[in-house]
Protein backbone atom coordinates (compact mmCIF):
# COMPACT_ATOMS: atom_id res chain seq x y z
CA UNK A 1 0.00 0.00 0.00
CA UNK A 2 2.70 2.42 1.11
CA UNK A 3 4.49 1.39 -1.82
CA UNK A 4 1.79 2.52 -4.42
CA UNK A 5 1.25 5.43 -2.13
CA UNK A 6 4.62 7.20 -1.73
CA UNK A 7 5.33 8.08 -5.22
CA UNK A 8 2.08 9.79 -5.37
CA UNK A 9 2.90 11.55 -2.44
CA UNK A 10 6.15 12.51 -3.42
CA UNK A 11 4.95 13.84 -6.61
CA UNK A 12 1.95 15.92 -4.61
CA UNK A 13 4.55 17.49 -1.67
CA UNK A 14 7.22 18.64 -5.17
CA UNK A 15 4.44 20.37 -6.72
CA UNK A 16 4.94 24.45 -6.44
CA UNK A 17 1.46 24.81 -6.09
CA UNK A 18 1.85 29.01 -6.52
CA UNK A 19 3.69 28.80 -9.69
CA UNK A 20 1.78 25.83 -10.96
CA UNK A 21 -0.19 28.09 -13.51
CA UNK A 22 2.61 29.65 -14.95
CA UNK A 23 4.35 26.11 -15.30
CA UNK A 24 1.38 25.01 -16.78
CA UNK A 25 0.99 27.81 -19.23
CA UNK A 26 4.83 28.12 -20.77
CA UNK A 27 5.08 26.80 -24.67
CA UNK A 28 6.57 23.59 -24.44
CA UNK A 29 4.00 22.88 -21.76
CA UNK A 30 1.22 24.29 -23.63
CA UNK A 31 1.83 22.89 -27.06
CA UNK A 32 2.33 19.37 -25.63
CA UNK A 33 -0.74 19.74 -23.35
CA UNK A 34 -2.73 20.87 -26.59
CA UNK A 35 -0.71 18.07 -28.83
CA UNK A 36 -1.48 15.39 -26.32
CA UNK A 37 -4.95 15.77 -26.34
CA UNK A 38 -5.23 16.16 -30.31
CA UNK A 39 -3.13 12.61 -30.92
CA UNK A 40 -4.81 10.79 -27.56
CA UNK A 41 -8.28 11.69 -29.11
CA UNK A 42 -7.23 10.80 -32.49
CA UNK A 43 -6.05 7.50 -31.77
CA UNK A 44 -8.91 6.36 -29.53
CA UNK A 45 -10.95 7.42 -32.65
CA UNK A 46 -8.71 5.22 -34.77
CA UNK A 47 -9.16 2.59 -32.11
CA UNK A 48 -12.82 2.28 -32.29
CA UNK A 49 -13.40 2.69 -35.91
CA UNK A 50 -10.49 -0.35 -36.37
CA UNK A 51 -10.96 -2.01 -33.30
CA UNK A 52 -14.90 -2.26 -32.56
CA UNK A 53 -15.14 -4.09 -36.20
CA UNK A 54 -11.98 -6.14 -35.22
CA UNK A 55 -13.55 -7.14 -31.92
CA UNK A 56 -16.98 -8.18 -33.75
CA UNK A 57 -15.06 -10.31 -36.05
CA UNK A 58 -13.42 -12.10 -33.33
CA UNK A 59 -16.00 -12.59 -31.10
CA UNK A 60 -19.23 -13.37 -33.93
CA UNK A 61 -17.62 -14.90 -36.69
CA UNK A 62 -15.38 -18.31 -37.25
CA UNK A 63 -12.94 -17.09 -39.00
CA UNK A 64 -9.76 -19.30 -39.62
CA UNK A 65 -6.98 -18.00 -37.82
CA UNK A 66 -9.03 -16.04 -35.39
CA UNK A 67 -6.39 -17.01 -32.44
CA UNK A 68 -3.87 -15.58 -34.45
CA UNK A 69 -5.56 -12.43 -35.60
CA UNK A 70 -6.22 -12.47 -31.76
CA UNK A 71 -3.04 -13.12 -30.64
CA UNK A 72 -1.57 -10.04 -32.92
CA UNK A 73 -4.43 -7.62 -31.95
CA UNK A 74 -3.12 -8.33 -28.14
CA UNK A 75 0.39 -8.25 -28.83
CA UNK A 76 1.39 -4.64 -28.41
CA UNK A 77 -0.13 -4.62 -25.02
CA UNK A 78 3.21 -6.96 -23.30
CA UNK A 79 5.17 -5.91 -26.10
CA UNK A 80 8.00 -3.24 -24.57
CA UNK A 81 6.34 -0.08 -26.05
CA UNK A 82 10.05 0.90 -27.63
CA UNK A 83 10.22 -2.27 -29.40
CA UNK A 84 6.49 -1.47 -30.61
CA UNK A 85 8.35 2.02 -31.89
CA UNK A 86 11.07 0.25 -33.43
CA UNK A 87 8.79 -2.14 -35.62
CA UNK A 88 6.54 0.79 -36.56
CA UNK A 89 9.66 2.38 -38.17
CA UNK A 90 10.52 -0.55 -39.87
CA UNK A 91 7.10 -0.63 -41.10
CA UNK A 92 6.17 2.78 -41.53
CA UNK A 93 9.41 4.94 -41.82
CA UNK A 94 10.66 6.26 -45.19
CA UNK A 95 12.69 2.97 -45.37
CA UNK A 96 9.78 0.99 -44.28
CA UNK A 97 8.19 -1.91 -45.82
CA UNK A 98 4.61 0.34 -46.13
CA UNK A 99 6.48 3.60 -45.80
CA UNK A 100 8.72 3.53 -49.07
CA UNK A 101 5.83 3.31 -51.50
CA UNK A 102 3.66 5.57 -49.34
CA UNK A 103 6.15 8.20 -49.85
CA UNK A 104 7.14 8.01 -52.94
CA UNK A 105 3.61 7.33 -54.34
CA UNK A 106 1.67 10.04 -52.20
CA UNK A 107 4.25 12.67 -50.21
CA UNK A 108 2.99 10.29 -47.01
CA UNK A 109 5.19 10.16 -44.12
CA UNK A 110 5.02 9.34 -40.63
CA UNK A 111 8.30 9.71 -38.72
CA UNK A 112 8.55 12.80 -36.76
CA UNK A 113 4.86 14.24 -37.80
CA UNK A 114 1.81 14.10 -35.31
CA UNK A 115 0.26 11.24 -37.57
CA UNK A 116 3.39 9.16 -36.52
CA UNK A 117 2.58 10.23 -32.74
CA UNK A 118 -0.93 9.50 -33.67
CA UNK A 119 -0.29 5.85 -35.21
CA UNK A 120 2.28 5.02 -32.17
CA UNK A 121 -0.09 5.86 -29.54
CA UNK A 122 -3.14 3.73 -31.71
CA UNK A 123 -0.65 0.99 -32.11
CA UNK A 124 -0.12 0.80 -28.29
CA UNK A 125 -3.68 1.38 -26.89
CA UNK A 126 -5.76 -0.22 -29.17
CA UNK A 127 -5.57 -3.79 -27.72
CA UNK A 128 -7.33 -2.42 -24.53
CA UNK A 129 -10.81 -1.56 -26.40
CA UNK A 130 -10.56 -4.73 -28.50
CA UNK A 131 -10.13 -6.70 -25.89
CA UNK A 132 -12.91 -4.94 -23.86
CA UNK A 133 -15.31 -4.98 -27.07
CA UNK A 134 -14.96 -8.63 -27.60
CA UNK A 135 -15.02 -9.65 -23.51
CA UNK A 136 -18.60 -7.95 -23.85
CA UNK A 137 -19.25 -9.07 -27.09
CA UNK A 138 -18.72 -12.79 -25.38
CA UNK A 139 -20.88 -11.79 -22.47
CA UNK A 140 -23.83 -10.57 -24.16
CA UNK A 141 -26.48 -12.77 -24.29
CA UNK A 142 -26.09 -13.52 -28.04
CA UNK A 143 -30.21 -14.69 -28.59
CA UNK A 144 -30.64 -10.86 -28.24
CA UNK A 145 -29.17 -10.51 -32.03
CA UNK A 146 -30.97 -13.69 -33.05
CA UNK A 147 -34.10 -12.09 -32.39
CA UNK A 148 -33.60 -8.97 -34.43
CA UNK A 149 -32.84 -10.90 -37.12
CA UNK A 150 -36.03 -12.67 -36.40
CA UNK A 151 -37.91 -9.44 -36.63
CA UNK A 152 -36.20 -9.20 -40.04
CA UNK A 153 -32.83 -6.61 -39.20
CA UNK A 154 -29.85 -7.98 -41.17
CA UNK A 155 -26.40 -7.69 -40.00
CA UNK A 156 -25.78 -3.85 -39.73
CA UNK A 157 -28.99 -3.00 -38.37
CA UNK A 158 -28.61 -5.31 -35.90
CA UNK A 159 -25.18 -4.60 -34.93
CA UNK A 160 -25.90 -0.87 -34.98
CA UNK A 161 -29.41 -0.76 -32.84
CA UNK A 162 -29.19 -4.08 -30.90
CA UNK A 163 -25.88 -5.13 -30.36
CA UNK A 164 -23.81 -1.28 -29.98
CA UNK A 165 -26.47 0.12 -27.23
CA UNK A 166 -26.39 -3.27 -25.37
CA UNK A 167 -22.66 -2.93 -24.91
CA UNK A 168 -21.72 0.37 -24.63
CA UNK A 169 -21.20 0.69 -21.00
CA UNK A 170 -18.27 -1.71 -22.09
CA UNK A 171 -17.47 0.46 -25.28
CA UNK A 172 -17.19 3.56 -23.13
CA UNK A 173 -14.66 1.77 -20.27
CA UNK A 174 -12.98 0.57 -23.42
CA UNK A 175 -12.28 3.73 -25.40
CA UNK A 176 -11.84 5.57 -22.27
CA UNK A 177 -8.61 2.99 -20.85
CA UNK A 178 -7.72 3.19 -24.66
CA UNK A 179 -7.83 7.07 -24.56
CA UNK A 180 -5.61 6.79 -21.19
CA UNK A 181 -3.55 4.73 -22.64
CA UNK A 182 -2.87 6.62 -25.49
CA UNK A 183 -2.39 9.72 -22.90
CA UNK A 184 0.41 8.36 -21.63
CA UNK A 185 2.18 6.47 -24.24
CA UNK A 186 5.52 7.29 -24.18
CA UNK A 187 8.27 4.65 -25.62
CA UNK A 188 6.79 4.07 -29.29
CA UNK A 189 6.18 7.59 -29.89
CA UNK A 190 9.30 8.82 -29.04
CA UNK A 191 10.95 5.79 -30.72
CA UNK A 192 9.03 6.30 -34.09
CA UNK A 193 7.83 9.94 -34.28
CA UNK A 194 11.09 11.56 -32.19
CA UNK A 195 10.72 14.50 -29.72
CA UNK A 196 9.62 17.51 -31.64
CA UNK A 197 7.83 20.45 -29.86
CA UNK A 198 4.45 21.24 -31.04
CA UNK A 199 4.72 18.18 -33.79
CA UNK A 200 5.26 14.75 -32.11
CA UNK A 201 6.31 16.14 -28.36
CA UNK A 202 3.40 15.05 -26.11
CA UNK A 203 3.47 14.89 -22.31
CA UNK A 204 4.97 12.07 -21.53
CA UNK A 205 7.74 13.25 -23.55
CA UNK A 206 7.99 16.72 -22.54
CA UNK A 207 7.72 15.74 -19.04
CA UNK A 208 10.95 13.72 -19.36
CA UNK A 209 12.99 16.36 -21.54
CA UNK A 210 11.59 18.82 -19.03
CA UNK A 211 12.99 16.97 -15.93
CA UNK A 212 16.33 18.00 -17.20
CA UNK A 213 15.90 21.34 -17.26
CA UNK A 214 13.11 22.41 -15.66
CA UNK A 215 11.94 20.83 -12.98
CA UNK A 216 9.00 22.66 -11.66
CA UNK A 217 7.15 22.42 -15.49
CA UNK A 218 7.56 18.57 -15.47
CA UNK A 219 5.93 18.24 -11.97
CA UNK A 220 3.21 20.30 -13.29
CA UNK A 221 2.82 18.29 -16.43
CA UNK A 222 2.99 15.05 -14.20
CA UNK A 223 0.31 16.61 -12.14
CA UNK A 224 -1.98 17.05 -15.57
CA UNK A 225 -1.48 13.68 -16.58
CA UNK A 226 -2.33 12.50 -13.06
CA UNK A 227 -5.45 14.57 -13.07
CA UNK A 228 -6.45 12.96 -16.24
CA UNK A 229 -5.57 9.20 -14.82
CA UNK A 230 -8.21 10.11 -12.08
CA UNK A 231 -11.21 11.37 -14.00
CA UNK A 232 -10.90 8.78 -16.01
CA UNK A 233 -10.89 6.09 -12.90
CA UNK A 234 -13.60 7.92 -11.40
CA UNK A 235 -15.71 8.15 -14.49
CA UNK A 236 -15.62 4.26 -15.22
CA UNK A 237 -16.37 3.64 -12.09
CA UNK A 238 -19.24 5.54 -12.18
CA UNK A 239 -19.84 3.47 -15.38
CA UNK A 240 -19.35 0.34 -13.98
CA UNK A 241 -22.12 1.47 -10.62
CA UNK A 242 -24.16 2.40 -13.49
CA UNK A 243 -24.06 -0.80 -15.82
CA UNK A 244 -24.24 -3.10 -12.50
CA UNK A 245 -27.28 -1.16 -11.51
CA UNK A 246 -29.10 -1.45 -14.45
CA UNK B 1 -51.58 -26.81 -46.25
CA UNK B 2 -49.16 -23.68 -44.71
CA UNK B 3 -46.47 -25.21 -42.87
CA UNK B 4 -44.80 -28.20 -44.73
CA UNK B 5 -41.85 -29.13 -42.78
CA UNK B 6 -39.71 -32.62 -43.02
CA UNK B 7 -37.16 -31.74 -40.72
CA UNK B 8 -33.82 -33.76 -39.77
CA UNK B 9 -31.14 -32.07 -37.81
CA UNK B 10 -27.94 -33.55 -36.00
CA UNK B 11 -26.72 -30.52 -33.16
CA UNK B 12 -23.12 -32.16 -31.62
CA UNK B 13 -24.51 -35.54 -30.14
CA UNK B 14 -28.57 -34.64 -30.36
CA UNK B 15 -30.30 -35.32 -33.67
CA UNK B 16 -34.15 -34.44 -34.25
CA UNK B 17 -36.03 -36.46 -37.01
CA UNK B 18 -39.90 -35.42 -37.97
CA UNK B 19 -42.45 -34.13 -39.75
CA UNK B 20 -44.69 -31.55 -38.87
CA UNK B 21 -47.51 -30.09 -41.08
CA UNK B 22 -49.49 -26.93 -39.58
CA UNK B 23 -52.64 -25.65 -41.56
CA UNK B 24 -53.29 -21.24 -41.67
CA UNK B 25 -54.86 -20.48 -38.46
CA UNK B 26 -54.16 -23.97 -36.90
CA UNK B 27 -52.20 -23.89 -33.42
CA UNK B 28 -50.16 -26.97 -32.75
CA UNK B 29 -48.42 -27.29 -29.44
CA UNK B 30 -45.03 -29.38 -29.18
CA UNK B 31 -44.94 -31.00 -26.28
CA UNK B 32 -41.80 -32.97 -24.41
CA UNK B 33 -39.12 -33.09 -21.87
CA UNK B 34 -36.38 -31.46 -21.49
CA UNK B 35 -33.75 -32.29 -24.19
CA UNK B 36 -36.25 -33.71 -26.09
CA UNK B 37 -35.74 -31.35 -29.03
CA UNK B 38 -38.70 -28.52 -28.56
CA UNK B 39 -36.46 -25.48 -28.79
CA UNK B 40 -33.99 -26.56 -31.78
CA UNK B 41 -36.96 -27.99 -33.63
CA UNK B 42 -37.99 -23.99 -33.47
CA UNK B 43 -34.19 -22.88 -34.37
CA UNK B 44 -34.95 -24.76 -37.48
CA UNK B 45 -38.16 -23.44 -38.62
CA UNK B 46 -36.98 -19.52 -37.80
CA UNK B 47 -33.90 -20.64 -40.09
CA UNK B 48 -31.64 -20.08 -36.82
CA UNK B 49 -30.01 -23.38 -37.08
CA UNK B 50 -29.63 -24.94 -40.58
CA UNK B 51 -31.03 -27.98 -41.70
CA UNK B 52 -28.54 -31.15 -42.19
CA UNK B 53 -31.85 -33.12 -44.46
CA UNK B 54 -35.09 -32.69 -45.33
CA UNK B 55 -37.06 -28.84 -46.30
CA UNK B 56 -39.14 -26.33 -44.87
CA UNK B 57 -42.24 -25.19 -46.72
CA UNK B 58 -43.83 -22.07 -45.66
CA UNK B 59 -47.02 -21.46 -48.19
CA UNK B 60 -45.46 -23.07 -50.99
CA UNK B 61 -42.19 -20.60 -50.87
CA UNK B 62 -38.90 -23.29 -50.01
CA UNK B 63 -37.31 -21.78 -46.55
CA UNK B 64 -34.54 -24.67 -46.28
CA UNK B 65 -33.45 -27.31 -48.01
CA UNK B 66 -29.93 -29.02 -47.93
CA UNK B 67 -30.43 -31.31 -51.23
CA UNK B 68 -31.64 -28.20 -53.62
CA UNK B 69 -28.57 -25.97 -51.49
CA UNK B 70 -31.64 -23.39 -50.04
CA UNK B 71 -31.50 -21.48 -47.04
CA UNK B 72 -33.09 -18.49 -46.49
CA UNK B 73 -31.98 -16.51 -43.96
CA UNK B 74 -33.77 -15.30 -40.60
CA UNK B 75 -34.30 -12.00 -41.75
CA UNK B 76 -35.62 -13.00 -44.92
CA UNK B 77 -38.57 -15.29 -43.71
CA UNK B 78 -42.09 -14.67 -42.22
CA UNK B 79 -41.24 -16.65 -39.19
CA UNK B 80 -41.80 -14.77 -35.89
CA UNK B 81 -40.85 -16.38 -32.51
CA UNK B 82 -41.63 -15.09 -29.03
CA UNK B 83 -38.31 -16.09 -27.22
CA UNK B 84 -38.48 -18.21 -23.84
CA UNK B 85 -37.50 -14.99 -21.92
CA UNK B 86 -38.85 -12.87 -24.47
CA UNK B 87 -35.73 -11.01 -25.39
CA UNK B 88 -37.52 -7.60 -25.11
CA UNK B 89 -34.28 -5.33 -26.07
CA UNK B 90 -33.38 -3.95 -22.88
CA UNK B 91 -32.51 -0.54 -23.91
CA UNK B 92 -35.52 0.25 -25.79
CA UNK B 93 -39.15 1.19 -24.81
CA UNK B 94 -42.05 -1.26 -25.34
CA UNK B 95 -43.18 0.98 -28.37
CA UNK B 96 -39.55 1.10 -30.14
CA UNK B 97 -39.53 -2.54 -29.21
CA UNK B 98 -42.54 -3.10 -31.34
CA UNK B 99 -41.74 -0.37 -34.02
CA UNK B 100 -37.99 -2.53 -34.61
CA UNK B 101 -39.39 -5.10 -36.98
CA UNK B 102 -41.61 -2.75 -38.78
CA UNK B 103 -38.06 -0.20 -39.29
CA UNK B 104 -35.96 -3.37 -40.34
CA UNK B 105 -38.18 -3.94 -43.03
CA UNK B 106 -38.41 -0.42 -44.11
CA UNK B 107 -41.50 1.11 -42.57
CA UNK B 108 -40.89 5.03 -41.76
CA UNK B 109 -40.06 5.97 -38.36
CA UNK B 110 -43.44 7.97 -38.01
CA UNK B 111 -45.35 5.32 -39.60
CA UNK B 112 -44.17 2.56 -37.84
CA UNK B 113 -44.35 4.37 -34.61
CA UNK B 114 -47.88 4.50 -34.94
CA UNK B 115 -48.51 0.89 -36.05
CA UNK B 116 -46.58 -0.02 -33.21
CA UNK B 117 -48.92 1.58 -30.75
CA UNK B 118 -52.13 0.13 -32.55
CA UNK B 119 -50.58 -2.70 -31.94
CA UNK B 120 -49.79 -2.44 -28.40
CA UNK B 121 -53.70 -1.18 -28.11
CA UNK B 122 -54.64 -4.81 -29.77
CA UNK B 123 -52.63 -6.65 -26.91
CA UNK B 124 -54.21 -4.35 -24.24
CA UNK B 125 -50.59 -3.05 -23.18
CA UNK B 126 -50.81 0.24 -25.06
CA UNK B 127 -50.52 2.53 -21.72
CA UNK B 128 -47.02 1.14 -21.03
CA UNK B 129 -45.75 2.42 -24.33
CA UNK B 130 -42.78 3.85 -23.04
CA UNK B 131 -41.85 1.49 -20.37
CA UNK B 132 -38.54 -0.29 -20.70
CA UNK B 133 -38.77 -3.77 -20.55
CA UNK B 134 -37.31 -4.05 -17.39
CA UNK B 135 -40.53 -2.32 -15.93
CA UNK B 136 -42.83 -4.48 -17.51
CA UNK B 137 -44.80 -7.55 -15.72
CA UNK B 138 -44.19 -10.77 -16.99
CA UNK B 139 -47.37 -10.90 -18.76
CA UNK B 140 -47.07 -7.09 -20.20
CA UNK B 141 -43.45 -8.48 -21.25
CA UNK B 142 -45.61 -11.35 -23.19
CA UNK B 143 -48.23 -9.29 -24.70
CA UNK B 144 -45.47 -6.54 -25.92
CA UNK B 145 -43.53 -9.36 -27.21
CA UNK B 146 -46.66 -10.51 -29.26
CA UNK B 147 -47.31 -7.08 -30.44
CA UNK B 148 -43.70 -6.96 -31.51
CA UNK B 149 -43.87 -10.26 -33.60
CA UNK B 150 -47.52 -9.90 -35.10
CA UNK B 151 -46.57 -6.42 -36.27
CA UNK B 152 -44.10 -7.63 -38.95
CA UNK B 153 -47.02 -9.52 -40.58
CA UNK B 154 -45.52 -13.23 -40.01
CA UNK B 155 -47.10 -16.09 -41.95
CA UNK B 156 -45.64 -18.41 -39.49
CA UNK B 157 -45.72 -18.06 -35.37
CA UNK B 158 -43.46 -19.90 -33.23
CA UNK B 159 -43.75 -19.47 -29.48
CA UNK B 160 -40.92 -21.12 -27.64
CA UNK B 161 -42.06 -22.01 -23.48
CA UNK B 162 -44.40 -18.81 -23.52
CA UNK B 163 -45.56 -19.12 -19.85
CA UNK B 164 -42.00 -20.10 -18.40
CA UNK B 165 -41.13 -16.82 -17.42
CA UNK B 166 -44.21 -15.83 -15.76
CA UNK B 167 -44.67 -16.83 -11.85
CA UNK B 168 -47.47 -19.49 -11.33
CA UNK B 169 -50.17 -17.24 -10.17
CA UNK B 170 -50.44 -15.36 -13.11
CA UNK B 171 -49.96 -18.67 -15.17
CA UNK B 172 -53.80 -18.91 -15.61
CA UNK B 173 -54.66 -15.63 -16.33
CA UNK B 174 -51.89 -15.01 -19.12
CA UNK B 175 -52.96 -18.61 -20.55
CA UNK B 176 -56.20 -17.31 -21.77
CA UNK B 177 -55.30 -13.66 -22.60
CA UNK B 178 -52.69 -15.49 -25.07
CA UNK B 179 -55.25 -17.81 -26.17
CA UNK B 180 -57.80 -14.80 -27.33
CA UNK B 181 -55.08 -13.28 -29.08
CA UNK B 182 -53.56 -16.42 -30.48
CA UNK B 183 -57.41 -17.19 -31.73
CA UNK B 184 -56.95 -13.60 -34.06
CA UNK B 185 -54.16 -14.77 -35.66
CA UNK B 186 -54.46 -15.88 -39.51
CA UNK B 187 -50.65 -17.89 -40.19
CA UNK B 188 -49.76 -21.18 -38.66
CA UNK B 189 -48.74 -21.66 -35.27
CA UNK B 190 -46.10 -23.64 -33.29
CA UNK B 191 -46.13 -23.79 -29.74
CA UNK B 192 -43.60 -25.31 -27.69
CA UNK B 193 -44.23 -26.00 -23.91
CA UNK B 194 -43.66 -28.79 -21.43
CA UNK B 195 -47.02 -27.78 -19.46
CA UNK B 196 -50.39 -29.61 -20.70
CA UNK B 197 -52.21 -26.97 -19.28
CA UNK B 198 -51.01 -24.71 -21.95
CA UNK B 199 -51.45 -26.85 -24.54
CA UNK B 200 -54.79 -27.53 -23.30
CA UNK B 201 -55.51 -24.07 -23.01
CA UNK B 202 -54.30 -23.09 -26.59
CA UNK B 203 -53.59 -25.43 -29.00
CA UNK B 204 -55.86 -27.30 -31.55
CA UNK B 205 -53.45 -30.71 -31.72
CA UNK B 206 -50.59 -31.64 -29.49
CA UNK B 207 -47.14 -33.27 -30.98
CA UNK B 208 -45.23 -35.16 -28.38
CA UNK B 209 -42.04 -35.46 -28.96
CA UNK B 210 -39.32 -37.33 -26.88
CA UNK B 211 -35.37 -37.46 -27.91
CA UNK B 212 -35.76 -35.91 -31.12
CA UNK B 213 -38.54 -37.73 -32.68
CA UNK B 214 -42.80 -38.09 -32.49
CA UNK B 215 -43.68 -40.42 -30.10
CA UNK B 216 -47.57 -39.14 -30.57
CA UNK B 217 -49.38 -36.69 -32.40
CA UNK B 218 -53.31 -36.27 -31.88
CA UNK B 219 -56.34 -33.74 -30.15
CA UNK B 220 -55.82 -33.56 -26.41
CA UNK B 221 -58.48 -36.19 -25.73
CA UNK B 222 -56.97 -38.78 -27.93
CA UNK B 223 -53.52 -38.34 -26.04
CA UNK B 224 -55.26 -38.44 -22.63
CA UNK B 225 -57.71 -41.05 -23.41
CA UNK B 226 -54.82 -42.98 -24.99
CA UNK B 227 -51.26 -42.04 -23.96
CA UNK B 228 -48.48 -44.42 -26.23
CA UNK B 229 -45.72 -43.68 -23.66
CA UNK B 230 -44.95 -43.64 -19.69
CA UNK B 231 -44.07 -39.58 -20.37
CA UNK B 232 -46.90 -39.09 -21.89
CA UNK B 233 -48.99 -40.88 -19.76
CA UNK B 234 -47.38 -39.15 -16.63
CA UNK B 235 -47.42 -35.82 -18.28
CA UNK B 236 -51.39 -36.23 -19.63
CA UNK B 237 -52.42 -37.49 -15.56
CA UNK B 238 -54.88 -34.55 -15.91
CA UNK B 239 -58.34 -35.38 -15.26
CA UNK B 240 -60.15 -34.00 -18.49
CA UNK B 241 -64.26 -33.85 -18.07
CA UNK B 242 -66.79 -32.97 -20.62
CA UNK B 243 -69.44 -31.13 -19.71
CA UNK B 244 -71.33 -27.52 -20.52
CA UNK B 245 -70.79 -24.27 -18.89
CA UNK B 246 -72.78 -21.57 -18.00
CA UNK B 247 -70.72 -18.51 -16.25
CA UNK B 248 -68.53 -19.76 -13.58
CA UNK B 249 -70.68 -23.38 -12.87
CA UNK B 250 -69.88 -26.25 -14.73
CA UNK B 251 -72.74 -29.17 -15.44
CA UNK B 252 -71.17 -32.48 -16.14
CA UNK B 253 -72.60 -34.66 -18.05
CA UNK B 254 -74.07 -36.83 -14.45
CA UNK B 255 -75.87 -33.78 -13.35
CA UNK B 256 -73.30 -32.85 -11.06
CA UNK B 257 -72.17 -29.20 -10.57
CA UNK B 258 -68.48 -27.79 -10.34
CA UNK B 259 -67.46 -23.95 -9.40
CA UNK B 260 -64.66 -22.59 -12.18
CA UNK B 261 -62.68 -19.10 -10.96
CA UNK B 262 -63.17 -17.92 -14.71
CA UNK B 263 -66.31 -17.99 -16.67
CA UNK B 264 -67.41 -19.80 -20.04
CA UNK B 265 -70.83 -21.09 -21.79
CA UNK B 266 -71.34 -24.15 -23.64
CA UNK B 267 -69.76 -27.44 -24.65
CA UNK B 268 -66.80 -27.20 -22.65
CA UNK B 269 -63.54 -29.30 -21.46
CA UNK B 270 -62.94 -29.07 -17.41
CA UNK B 271 -59.39 -29.97 -16.61
CA UNK B 272 -58.10 -30.82 -13.22
CA UNK B 273 -54.48 -31.09 -11.97
CA UNK B 274 -54.63 -34.55 -9.92
CA UNK B 275 -52.04 -32.70 -7.61
CA UNK B 276 -54.96 -29.95 -6.95
CA UNK B 277 -57.28 -32.04 -5.58
CA UNK B 278 -57.48 -32.51 -1.36
CA UNK B 279 -58.44 -35.74 0.65
CA UNK B 280 -60.29 -35.59 3.78
CA UNK B 281 -61.33 -38.04 5.84
CA UNK B 282 -64.31 -35.68 7.29
CA UNK B 283 -66.37 -32.88 5.68
CA UNK B 284 -63.57 -30.17 5.21
CA UNK B 285 -63.46 -27.01 7.22
CA UNK B 286 -63.32 -23.60 5.62
CA UNK B 287 -65.15 -22.97 1.77
CA UNK B 288 -63.53 -24.61 -0.98
CA UNK B 289 -65.69 -23.83 -3.57
CA UNK B 290 -66.04 -27.83 -4.53
CA UNK B 291 -66.49 -30.42 -1.74
CA UNK B 292 -68.24 -33.60 -2.64
CA UNK B 293 -68.51 -37.08 -0.57
CA UNK B 294 -67.41 -40.23 -2.51
CA UNK B 295 -65.68 -43.21 -3.00
CA UNK B 296 -62.21 -44.34 -3.11
CA UNK B 297 -62.24 -46.65 -6.46
CA UNK B 298 -58.67 -47.88 -6.85
CA UNK B 299 -55.31 -46.65 -5.69
CA UNK B 300 -51.87 -46.80 -8.15
CA UNK B 301 -48.78 -46.07 -5.51
CA UNK B 302 -46.09 -44.35 -8.11
CA UNK B 303 -43.10 -43.96 -6.22
CA UNK B 304 -43.98 -41.84 -3.17
CA UNK B 305 -46.81 -40.39 -4.11
CA UNK B 306 -50.18 -42.00 -4.54
CA UNK B 307 -52.68 -41.95 -7.42
CA UNK B 308 -56.48 -42.50 -5.74
CA UNK B 309 -58.95 -42.51 -8.11
CA UNK B 310 -62.02 -41.62 -7.35
CA UNK B 311 -65.80 -42.73 -8.10
CA UNK B 312 -69.40 -40.91 -8.87
CA UNK B 313 -70.23 -38.08 -8.73
CA UNK B 314 -67.07 -36.90 -10.01
CA UNK B 315 -64.91 -38.97 -11.30
CA UNK B 316 -61.37 -38.11 -11.23
CA UNK B 317 -57.89 -38.67 -10.01
CA UNK B 318 -56.38 -37.33 -6.99
CA UNK B 319 -53.01 -37.30 -6.34
CA UNK B 320 -51.44 -37.22 -2.60
CA UNK B 321 -48.20 -38.27 -1.32
CA UNK B 322 -47.58 -41.99 0.00
CA UNK B 323 -47.20 -40.25 3.93
CA UNK B 324 -51.07 -38.73 3.60
CA UNK B 325 -52.21 -42.21 2.11
CA UNK B 326 -51.14 -44.03 5.16
CA UNK B 327 -52.57 -40.99 7.52
CA UNK B 328 -56.07 -41.17 5.94
CA UNK B 329 -55.75 -45.08 5.81
CA UNK B 330 -57.14 -44.99 2.95
CA UNK B 331 -58.16 -48.45 1.23
CA UNK B 332 -60.38 -49.39 -2.20
CA UNK B 333 -63.86 -48.39 -1.15
CA UNK B 334 -63.12 -46.01 1.65
CA UNK B 335 -65.83 -43.47 1.87
CA UNK B 336 -63.91 -39.88 1.57
CA UNK B 337 -64.39 -36.08 0.92
CA UNK B 338 -62.50 -34.59 -2.02
CA UNK B 339 -62.25 -30.64 -2.06
CA UNK B 340 -60.75 -28.94 -5.41
CA UNK B 341 -60.28 -24.62 -5.40
CA UNK B 342 -62.81 -22.78 -8.05
CA UNK B 343 -59.18 -21.48 -9.27
CA UNK B 344 -58.11 -24.96 -10.28
CA UNK B 345 -60.60 -25.95 -12.32
CA UNK B 346 -60.02 -24.79 -16.02
CA UNK B 347 -62.14 -24.73 -18.35
CA UNK B 348 -61.57 -24.73 -21.96
CA UNK B 349 -63.97 -25.05 -25.20
CA UNK B 350 -64.29 -28.74 -26.06
CA UNK B 351 -63.93 -28.26 -29.55
CA UNK B 352 -60.07 -27.29 -29.29
CA UNK B 353 -60.16 -23.83 -30.12
CA UNK B 354 -61.39 -23.40 -33.52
Amino acid sequence: MAFLAVPLIGLLTKVSWGTLWQDLTTPVALDALKLSLVCSLWATGLSLILGVPLAWVLARTQLPGRNLVRALAILPMVLPPVVGGVALLLAFGRDGLLGRPLYSLFGIQFPFTTAGAVLAETFVAMPFLIITVEAALHSMDGRYEEAAANLGAGRWRTFRHVTLPIIAPSLIAGAALTWARALGEFGATITFAGNIQGRTQTLPLAVYLELQSNEGVAIAMSLALLTFSIVVLVALRGRWLGAIRR
Amino acid sequence: MSLDAEISVAVGEFELHLDLDVADGEVVAVLGPNGSGKTTLLRTLAGLQPLSSGHITLDGRVLDDPAAKVLVAPESRQCGMIFQDYLLFPHLTAVANVAFGLRSRGTNKSEANGRALKWLGRMEVAHRAQAKPHQLSGGEAQRVALARVLATDPQLLLLDEPMAALDAGARGAVRHQLRRHLAAFTGACVLVTHDPLDAAAIADRLVIIEAGRITQQGTLKEITTRPRSSYIAGLMGLNLLSASASGTTIVLANGATLEAASRANGETLVVIAPQSISLHLDRPDGSPRNMWPTRVSEIHLIGDRARVLLGDPVPVAAEITAISLAELGLTEGSPVWASVKATQVDTFPANGGQ
